[in-house]
């Protein structure tokens, strides 16, 4: 069978120790969509934590999957290159929209500077109470005792409302950030949001780019206010960018932004339901929420895994990685590493450590937006309590067909009020 | 015990007693200054334990190595005398030390 025939989805559905170590590829994205993925990286934390694949829809690639060695890739940014891309996928040379997240110093460090600011916790003090307001805004709107979509209702609404804030973006049009999002990391399908990758670059150059050349030309010519898009355009790194530079940071703003914090959103209303016990603790006690917000985000891990590239021969846990190769550090897997995480398998809300966990990486491309992620949760858990006894789990959820975003396209639900 | 103050940027002072042998960021840890989320647990890999060295005691923290420099460089607010609490080992010697928290931790 030629390379192109093979079709890579011979993983799912069977018992992972069952599958040849040799013939293990844990990208394939039915093992996502399932749910069923996790004990597969149980087993390779086991038996092969630094794993070679020979072959994958997107060429061979190591996989990283115990927390300490993923720490030491994420510490190496000089062997374990962001360039030329962050997931497995190469990007296409002929629409190449640079990203901060996918580049090495000194370029990225210049880059991250300027935007920084935006995100780091003084500012978060001055956003938190509209993002609160918001949030009341669509709690208070919400049917109750009737199911609806939490993902449609809540999670993207949220985040959506969140995204036009911090760029001051049209609020009417908002729903085009979700949108374009989507659109840069869906996988393109018959039955998928985009058909090809040609739409993808259609859709985001003659819509996404022109809505925001738009407002960078507004403001550009305004004084400099705090909100992104005015950041960008005045910031003495960044005010020369070329188009597809500029298009880059935009949409690793959105995205990172976007998909993360949404899949967080849902993900703890799952979780909770799933654990009853830990549910009557937090409605018992309020002050565990900024506990429970790290604790959620590790045990969704809402991004799987970040790509390296070696741009040398290094040896991890006595394997051989040649330049060139793709490595994925598999936080998913690392957050579910019992050597460094107590009961790793768990979702416990009153952790010591919460925030020992990789689902922000580490190192020089660490998340930016954490605090902000975590604020945005924390105020919507808060507003949640204040209002309902239950958001109640009323069937099963669809999850994404992604090796990569890790989350949920559905989570049907019903509120329950609070006794009066 | 090794006595450390930690001055928040609205300059009240919280003095604690280190124990020799681990890093001023576990001192802020133990101790629950407030400003040292300390996300990494100590692997010079979060930057979440940024401080600003007392200038007179700079010198006597030792050198900045190549990850935290790394690390700090990303941000702006970094000043001559930052350094990664994390990566400074509590000795006899730093009796008296006296460390600045970044407004931006807060
Ligand atoms: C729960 C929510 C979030 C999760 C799980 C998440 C996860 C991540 C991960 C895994 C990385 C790469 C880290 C690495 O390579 O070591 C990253 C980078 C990044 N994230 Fe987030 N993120 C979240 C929310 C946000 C938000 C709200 C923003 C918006 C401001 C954001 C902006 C970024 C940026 C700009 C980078 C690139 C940083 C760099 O390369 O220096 N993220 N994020
Ligand atoms: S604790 Fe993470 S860098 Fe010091």
């Amino acid at each position: 069978m030629s390379v192109a025939e093979q079709e890579f989805n011979h993983m799912f559905g069977k018992d992972p120790y069952s599958i040849p170590l040799e013939d293990y590829d844990v990208s394939q994205p039915e093992l996502f969509m399932s749910g069923t993925e996790l004990p597969y990286f149980e087993r390779l934390r086991k038996e092969a934590p630094v794993h070679y694949c020979k072959d994958s829809e997107n060429g061979p690639y190591w996989s990283v999957t115990r927390y300490k060695d993923i720490m030491e890739v994420e510490n190496n940014p000089a062997v374990f290159s962001s360039e030329p891309s962050i997931t497995l996928v190469d990007p296409d040379p002929d629409f190449d929209i640079s990203m901060f997240i996918a580049m090495d110093e000194p370029k990225h460090g210049d880059q991250r500077k300027t935007v920084q600011g935006i995100v780091a916790p003084p500012s978060l003090a001055v956003l938190e109470p509209v993002i609160r307001e918001r949030i009341v805004g669509i709690l208070d709107t919400l049917p109750v005792n009737e199911t609806f979509d939490w993902v449609d209702k809540v999670s993207i609404e949220l985040t959506g409302q969140m995204l036009a804030t911090l760029f001051d973006f049209p609020f009417e049009e908002r729903r085009n950030l979700t949108y374009w999002s989507d659109v840069a990391t869906t996988i393109p399908g018959p039955d998928a949001l985009i058909q090809s990758i040609e739409e993808r670059q259609n859709i985001l150059l003659t819509e996404c780019l022109p809505a925001f050349t738009k407002l960078w030309n507004q403001r550009v010519n305004e004084p400099p206010k705090g909100d992104l898009i005015s950041m960008l355009a005045h910031g003495k790194e960044t005010r020369d960018m070329g188009p597809m530079e500029f298009m880059g940071n935009l949409m690793l703003l959105i995205i990172g932004g976007n998909d993360t914090t949404r899949n967080s959103l849902s993900g703890g209303v799952l979780f909770l339901n799933q654990n009853p016990d830990q549910y009557d603790k937090l409605r018992a006690n309020h002050g565990l929420i900024p506990k429970m917000i790290p604790e959620i985000i590790r045990y969704q891990t809402p991004l799987t895994h970040m790509r390296r590239t070696a741009t040398e021969d290094y040896v991890l846990q006595g394997q051989n990685i040649k330049k060139g190769d793709k490595v994925a550090m598999w936080f998913l897997s690392g957050n579910r590493d019992s050597e460094v995480i107590e009961n790793a398998d768990d979702f416990i809300i009153d952790r010591k450590l919460p925030r020992q966990h990789l689902s922000f990486g580490f190192g020089i491309h660490r998340c930016m937006g954490n605090r902000l992620a975590e604020m945005q949760l924390r105020v919507t858990w808060e507003e949640i309590l204040k209002r309902f006894e239950k958001v109640e789990v009323v069937g099963e959820p669809v999850r994404n067909y992604s090796p990569f975003v890790r989350g949920y396209a559905e989570l049907p639900v019903q509120l329950r009020p609070l006794a009066k | 015990m090794t006595k450390i103050t930690f001055v928040k940027h609205d300059d009240e002072e919280i003095v604690v007693d280190a124990e020799n042998g681990t890093s001023v960021m576990n001192a802020a840890v133990d101790n629950l200054v407030p400003g040292i989320d300390a996300d990494c647990g100590g692997e010079c890999a979060c930057a979440t334990c940024h401080v600003y060295i007392d200038e007179a005691w700079f010198p006597k923290v030792g050198n900045t190595n190549d990850a935290e420099e790394a690390i700090m460089s990303l941000n702006p607010d970094r000043q001559e005398t930052s350094r990664l609490c994390c990566q400074i080992p509590v000795t006899d010697e730093m009796e008296g030390l006296k460390v600045r928290l970044p407004e931006f931790q807060f």
